[in-house]
C-alpha cells in the first residue's frame, strides 16, 4: 500500500464552533493507483487533499493517522511535514493559473524553489526540460513570465514543477475545472502519463467531472458530508454502485459525460446536513429513499466486495 | 519598450504644454486690470519705482499685441528661462528667486521621502512577521499618520528644539553664520535641517509602514505563496517573493509622493521658517506676486512630470506585467 489513511478527522475552527469537514475518513491507495475523488460541493474533498500536504491555519487535526510508503506522515505537525512536501507528497493546486509568482521568470522561480529544498538544480535541469517537452512546452517557457503564458500552459508548467522530484503521492485538486473541454482531457491524460512513466507513484484526483475522471482513474471514491460513501474501481462506481447516494449521483447525470459542477444535485431532493453540528448516524439519512431504523447508527466504511468499500447498512 | 517610453514622453510633453498654456491664460482671464491690482497691493510706495514696474509689466504682458503674439512671446521667454520679474522682490528675476529656494526644498524632501519609503517598507514587512511588533508599533504608526502635521512639527520643535535644546528650530542656518564650504557652517546647516527633515520623515514613515504591512499580508495569502508553502519552500523564500510584489503598489505611492514633493513642504517650511519653495509660495500669495506664483507653479509641474517619468521607467523594469501590457497595447 502506498497511502493508508486511517480514521482521519480534521475540523475547521470557526467562531460558531468546529466544522467537521472530515469526520472519520479511511481508505488506502495501492502503488500506482489513481483515485478520483468525487462528491458534492462541500463534501470535504479539498479538505482531504490539503490535510495530506499542508493544513491551513484554521484546520485542526482531531484524530486519525496517515501512512505513506510504510512511514507515518505527520500531517498534524506543520514543521515535521516540511521534509515530506515536494519530495514525497506534492500538489497541483486548484488555482494553478495563479500559482506562479507573477514577477519572476518561470525558470528562475523553479531554480530558487528547487534549491531551497536542498536539491542540486543542475541535476534536475535536463529532466525538467524533458518533462516540459513531454507536455508540449519548449525550453522557452523558462524564460517567460507567467503572464506571458496561456492558462493551459501555466497549468502544465505547474504539473511539471510539482512532480519534478518524483513524489510518491500527488494531489491534484480540480486541475481541470478552469479549462475548456478539450484541454481538460489533455491535462488529465498528461497526469495519467506521469503515473505511467513513474514520475509519481499514486495520485488523488479531485474532481466534479465523473465522466473525465472515470477515463483516467483506476478507482473512484465518493464522499458525502465529510465521510467516504463508497470506493471501488471506476467501472464499478459507474456501472454497479452500491451506496444509495452514489446510485442517485450516477443516475442524476443525464449521461456519463456531464459535470455536476458545484451545484446541488437536481435529482436528489434535500441538501447535505450542516457540518457544524451534524446529526448522528448515517449522514445521508434525510435524503435516502432506503433509510430504515438502523440508519440512526453510523454505518462503517466496510469492504462489501473485494476492492469495493461502502458506508451503508444496505450495501452488503 | 522604446515605443512605450516614446508614448509616455509624448503624454508628458502634452501635459506640460497644457499646464503652461493654462498658466499663461489665467492672469489674462482675471477680471479688471491685473497689473494695477498687483502693483497697488505690491511693494513700495515709491512713485518712481512704481512707474518703472508698471512700464515693465505693460510691456511684458504686451497688451497692445494680439493674443497669439503674446502667447508666442511667453513661450520664447520661457525657453530662455525667463519667468519674468518678481513684484515682491522687484527687480529680481523670478527664475533666480526660485532657483535659490529649490535646493532647500529638495534637500528636505528628497531624503525625507526616499528614506521614509525605504525604512517604512522594511519596517512594515518586518512588523507583519511579528505579532508583538504588529500589536505595539503599528498602532503608533497609525497615530503618526493621523497626527496633523502642524501639531507634530510644533511638538518636535518644542520638545527637541526648545526644551531639550538639541536643535535650532528656525531658519536655514544661524544668523551669525557666514555661508561657505567650511565645517562649522555645514554642521550649522545640518542641525537646522534636522528638525524639518525629521518631522517629514516621521509622518511619511508611519504611512509607508502601514501600507507595506497590509500589502505583504495580502501577498502572503496569495496563491503563489500558498503554492510555495505547500511545496515546503522555506519562509525566507516566500517572504522574499511577497516583499518584492508588495513593493510594487508602494512604488506607485512613491510616484505620487515625489510628484507633490516640490509643493509638499509648505507646512514644514512655514513651521520651521525654512526658505524653500513652499515658503516662497506663501510669500508670493501674501504679496500678490503673480509672476513668482506662476513660476513656482511651473517648477511644480516640471517636478511632478519628472518624478512620474522616473517611476514609470522603474516600474517597467521591475514589473513584467507592465511590459506585457505594453506589448498588448502596442500591437
Ligand atoms: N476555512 C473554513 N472555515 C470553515 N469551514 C470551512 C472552511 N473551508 C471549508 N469549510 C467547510 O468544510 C467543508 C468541506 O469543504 P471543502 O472545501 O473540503 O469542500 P469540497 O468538497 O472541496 O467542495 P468543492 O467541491 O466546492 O471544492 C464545507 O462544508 C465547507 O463549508
Ligand atoms: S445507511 Fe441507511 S440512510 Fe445511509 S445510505 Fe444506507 S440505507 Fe441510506
Ligand atoms: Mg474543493
Amino acid at each position: 500500500m502506498s497511502l493508508d489513511v486511517n480514521d482521519l478527522a480534521v475540523y475547521y475552527r470557526t467562531l460558531r464552533g468546529d466544522v467537521r469537514a472530515l469526520d472519520g475518513v479511511s481508505f488506502s491507495l495501492a502503488d500506482g493507483e489513481i483515485m478520483g475523488l468525487a462528491g458534492e460541493s462541500g463534501s470535504g474533498k479539498s479538505t482531504l487533499g490539503k490535510s495530506l500536504i499542508r493544513m491551513d491555519a484554521r484546520m485542526r487535526h482531531v484524530a486519525g493517522t496517515v501512512r505513506l510508503d510504510g512511514a507515518e506522515l505527520p500531517v498534524a505537525d506543520d514543521a515535521r511535514m516540511v521534509p515530506f512536501r515536494f519530495h514525497q507528497v506534492s500538489l497541483v493546486p486548484q488555482y494553478a493559473m495563479s500559482a506562479l509568482n507573477p514577477t519572476r521568470r518561470i525558470g528562475r522561480m523553479v531554480r530558487e524553489l528547487v534549491r531551497s529544498r536542498g536539491v542540486d538544480y543542475a541535476g534536475v535541469h535536463p529532466e525538467l526540460l524533458r518533462r516540459l517537452e513531454l507536455v508540449g512546452l519548449d525550453e522557452q517557457v523558462l524564460r517567460r513570465y507567467p503572464i506571458e503564458l496561456s492558462g493551459g500552459m501555466k497549468q502544465r508548467v505547474v504539473m511539471v514543477v510539482s512532480t519534478l522530484l518524483n513524489p510518491s503521492l500527488l494531489i491534484a485538486d480540480e486541475v481541470t475545472s478552469a479549462l475548456d473541454v478539450s484541454t481538460q482531457r489533455a491535462v488529465a491524460e498528461a497526469l495519467a502519463g506521469f503515473r505511467d512513466r513513474g514520475f509519481v507513484k499514486s495520485m488523488v484526483f479531485v474532481t466534479h467531472d465523473l465522466a473525465l475522471v472515470h477515463q483516467i482513474a483506476d478507482t473512484i471514491m465518493v464522499m458525502y458530508a465529510g465521510r467516504p460513501a463508497e470506493k471501488a474501481s471506476s467501472r464499478t462506481i459507474i456501472e454497479a454502485p452500491r451506496h444509495p447516494y452514489t446510485r442517485m449521483l450516477i443516475s442524476s447525470l443525464p449521461e456519463v459525460g456531464v459535470t455536476f459542477a458545484g451545484k446541488r444535485l437536481q435529482g436528489i431532493p434535500g441538501r447535505p446536513p450542516g457540518l457544524l453540528d451534524p446529526p448522528p448516524g448515517c449522514r445521508f439519512r434525510d435524503r435516502c429513499p432506503l433509510a430504515f431504523d438502523k440508519c440512526a447508527e453510523q454505518p462503517p466504511f466496510a469492504e462489501v466486495a473485494p476492492g469495493h468499500w461502502a458506508a451503508c447498512w444496505k450495501a452488503e | 519598450m522604446r515605443r512605450y517610453l516614446a508614448r509616455k514622453i509624448l503624454i508628458y510633453a502634452l501635459t506640460f504644454f497644457v499646464a503652461v498654456s493654462i498658466n499663461w491664460l489665467i492672469p489674462r482671464l482675471m477680471p479688471g486690470d491685473p497689473i494695477r491690482t498687483m502693483l497697488s497691493r505690491g511693494a513700495s510706495g515709491d512713485e518712481a519705482s512704481m512707474e518703472r514696474m508698471r512700464a515693465y509689466y505693460e510691456q511684458t504682458f504686451g497688451l497692445d499685441e494680439p493674443a497669439w503674439q503674446q502667447y508666442l512671446n511667453f513661450w520664447t521667454s520661457l525657453a530662455r528661462g525667463d519667468l519674468g520679474i518678481s513684484v515682491w522682490l522687484f527687480p529680481q528675476p523670478v527664475t533666480e528667486i526660485l532657483l535659490s529656494a529649490v535646493p532647500y526644498t529638495l534637500a528636505l524632501l528628497l531624503p525625507a521621502t526616499l528614506l521614509s519609503w525605504v525604512a517604512g517598507n522594511r519596517f512594515g514587512a518586518f512588523a507583519a512577521r511579528s505579532k508583538w511588533l504588529d500589536n505595539t508599533l503599528l498602532p503608533l504608526g497609525y497615530v503618526l499618520t493621523a497626527t496633523p502635521y502642524m501639531w507634530l512639527g510644533i511638538l518636535l520643535a518644542w520638545g527637541l528644539g526648545i526644551v531639550a535644546g538639541w536643535f535650532p528650530t528656525a531658519g536655514p542656518y544661524g544668523f551669525g553664520s557666514i555661508p561657505g564650504w567650511n565645517w562649522p557652517f555645514i554642521s550649522d546647516l545640518v542641525s537646522h535641517w534636522f528638525l524639518p527633515f525629521a518631522s517629514l520623515f516621521l509622518v511619511a514613515f508611519g504611512g509607508w509602514a502601514i501600507g507595506m504591512r497590509n500589502m505583504i499580508i495580502y501577498e502572503l495569502e496569495a496563491e503563489y505563496s500558498t503554492y510555495l508553502e505547500a511545496l515546503g519552500a522555506p519562509r525566507r523564500l516566500v517572504r522574499r517573493y511577497a516583499f518584492r510584489n508588495a513593493v510594487l503598489p508602494q512604488l506607485t505611492g512613491l510616484a505620487v509622493q515625489l510628484g507633490t514633493i516640490v509643493a509638499g513642504a509648505l507646512l514644514t517650511e512655514i513651521v520651521f521658517a525654512y526658505p524653500g519653495l513652499g515658503n516662497l509660495i506663501l510669500e508670493a500669495l501674501n504679496n500678490r506676486d503673480f509672476f513668482l506664483l506662476q513660476g513656482a507653479f511651473l517648477f511644480i509641474v516640471v517636478g511632478v512630470l519628472i518624478a512620474n517619468f522616473i517611476v514609470d521607467v522603474i516600474y517597467v523594469v521591475v514589473d513584467p506585467r507592465t511590459r506585457t501590457q505594453m506589448q498588448g497595447s502596442a500591437a
